[in-house]
């Protein structure tokens, strides 16, 4: 096993609302990320666990460079990202698809479109867009709904257009940003056989933030515990059995 | 009321004039054809960079929002027949003359570029922020995000543009005063100055028509469009 994503010493920190100030008056900035190293492996499927504020969505957005991080490395399939110009990092982003909480599907283009948006952007050859387009609809057996807007999509269905738009250059990171969060427990329990089946026969490495247990549970090899910024500690899930060493590790764990 | 005879003897004035009333009609279409294509490749640009150098979008920078913002306010905040003054020997220049429909479309053009720009930033921030993130994401050019910008706030854009030609209409009637021209025009000399109320009254029916027009059609566009 090799590493796809090694995360070295990164930081992150955001300026606060003005209207907080430190002692000095100075505006005072917020820690997202504390300096924090990981490592996930080619084929695995990695969760960043943790409460709200606990950095867990900043830390998945610093793996594409959605944020840039204060310093540190952010090393993917063996490039370090931050040493890239601004078009070899879009040439990067097309090897690491994404999807989120909110789908963020374009409204205005059908599901067809949504997917082959991202081929074209990936500048995969157009002759070969269309059946790929459905190769990757079909994986999220969403084939008959092709020529329909996302409006007319449950949320479920929405996710799975995400997926298909994520997947469809073939990336070999799929980043997700609470993914189920928007979804009932029996459309969770679905999309999260769909990431499980990507993960094994497209063997794309999966990192999934999530605030809920049972996501863990179901779908992660390992998970990092995280809260307030720092990373607690890296849990091996395989076993079925997640053991927390640490005190709040442990109140993650058996929250649910 | 008006009686048989006086409705019959209003028509035959207006059919009196019916050279002038094409003429007006035919001002009015170019000053709104010219000025609205220009407000729209122009005020649309700037609009676009007014957006993208706005907080938290990637083009921004604080200077930029800045010089963009206050020549928008700036432009914004003249009266229109004064701008059209001021901008007289600017019209000069580019046309050869200061007056008739074409050096007042571009004054109209002027002023409805900036309008159409503060228009277009603010359909603009409509669209959900992760779909911008979402293309980023992806590693698309910022090309590409613009035009994925534009074509999720598309519906709103037409009716901007619905917007932007209704007040160029209105305004282009104030364009009377440097020998604009148009139908503005005609009812503010014939109507007013020389009392031919059947005058006035047909061409405040006439441009009420095609505000009606335009923004049935506007509307109409954007509904189709719009797949939110």
């Amino acid at each position: 096993m090799s590493d796809m994503i090694v995360l070295n010493d990164v930081t992150k920190s955001f300026l606060s609302d003005r209207s907080i100030k430190d002692k000095d008056g100075k505006p005072h900035w917020f820690t997202a990320v504390e300096p924090t190293s990981l490592t996930v492996q080619q084929g695995e499927i990695f969760g960043l666990m943790g409460y709200s504020g606990a950095g867990k969505s900043t830390l998945l957005r610093l793996i594409n460079l959605l944020e840039r991080p204060d310093s540190g490395q952010v090393i993917v399939d063996g490039t370090d990202l931050t040493t890239l110009s601004a078009s070899d990092l879009r040439i990067a982003r097309h090897n690491i698809g994404m999807i989120f909480q909110q789908f963020n599907l374009m409204s205005n283009r059908t599901v067809f479109d949504n997917v082959a948006f991202n081929l074209t952007v990936a500048g995969y050859p157009s002759a070969d867009i269309h059946k790929r387009v459905m190769d990757c609809l079909e994986i999220v057996d969403l084939i008959d709904r092709a020529g329909h807007y996302p409006a007319q999509l449950s949320g479920g269905q929405k996710q799975r257009v995400g997926i298909a738009r994520a997947i469809a250059p073939s990336p070999k990171v799929l980043l997700a940003d609470e993914p189920t969060s928007a979804l009932d427990p029996a459309t969770t329990r679905s999309l999260l056989t769909c990431l499980r089946d990507i993960n094994e026969q497209l063997g794309v490495t999966i990192v999934i933030v999530t605030h809920e247990m049972s996501v863990i549970r179901r779908l992660c090899d390992r998970a990092a515990l995280l809260h307030q910024g720092q990373l607690l500690e890296v849990a091996d899930i395989r076993d079925g059995l997640i053991q927390a060493t640490t005190t709040i590790g442990k109140g993650l764990v058996h929250e649910d | 009321m008006l009686t048989g005879a006086e409705l019959s003897a209003s028509i035959d004035k207006l059919l009196a004039l019916r050279k002038e009333i094409w003429q007006a009609f035919v001002d009015t279409f170019i000053m709104l054809g010219i000025s609205t294509t220009v407000a729209i490749v122009i005020g649309g640009l700037f609009g676009v960079f007014l957006f993208l150098s706005s907080d938290r979008q990637f083009l921004q920078n604080k200077t930029l929002y800045g010089v963009l913002g206050a020549i928008t306010n700036f432009m914004r905040a003249f009266p229109f027949v004064i701008l059209m003054i001021a901008m007289s020997p600017f019209t000069k220049a580019i046309v050869g003359t200061g007056i008739g429909p074409i050096a007042a479309s571009l004054v109209l053009a002027i002023a409805g570029s900036f309008y159409f720009a503060r228009l277009v930033e603010q359909n603009l921030r409509e669209v959900p922020r992760g779909i911008i993130e979402a293309t980023e994401s992806m590693g698309a050019r910022p090309f590409t995000i613009i035009k994925v910008l534009l074509n999720e706030a598309r519906s709103g854009l037409v009716l901007s543009v619905t917007i932007l030609c209704i007040s160029l209409l209105s305004f282009s009637a104030a364009a009377g005063m440097i020998g604009g021209g148009g139908l503005g025009d005609l009812a503010i000399r014939y109507g007013y100055y020389r009392y031919q109320t059947e005058v006035m009254v047909f061409i405040v029916v006439m441009l009420s028509i095609m505000v009606i027009g335009i923004q049935a059609s506007g509307n109409w566009i954007a509904m189709r469009l719009d797949k939110r």
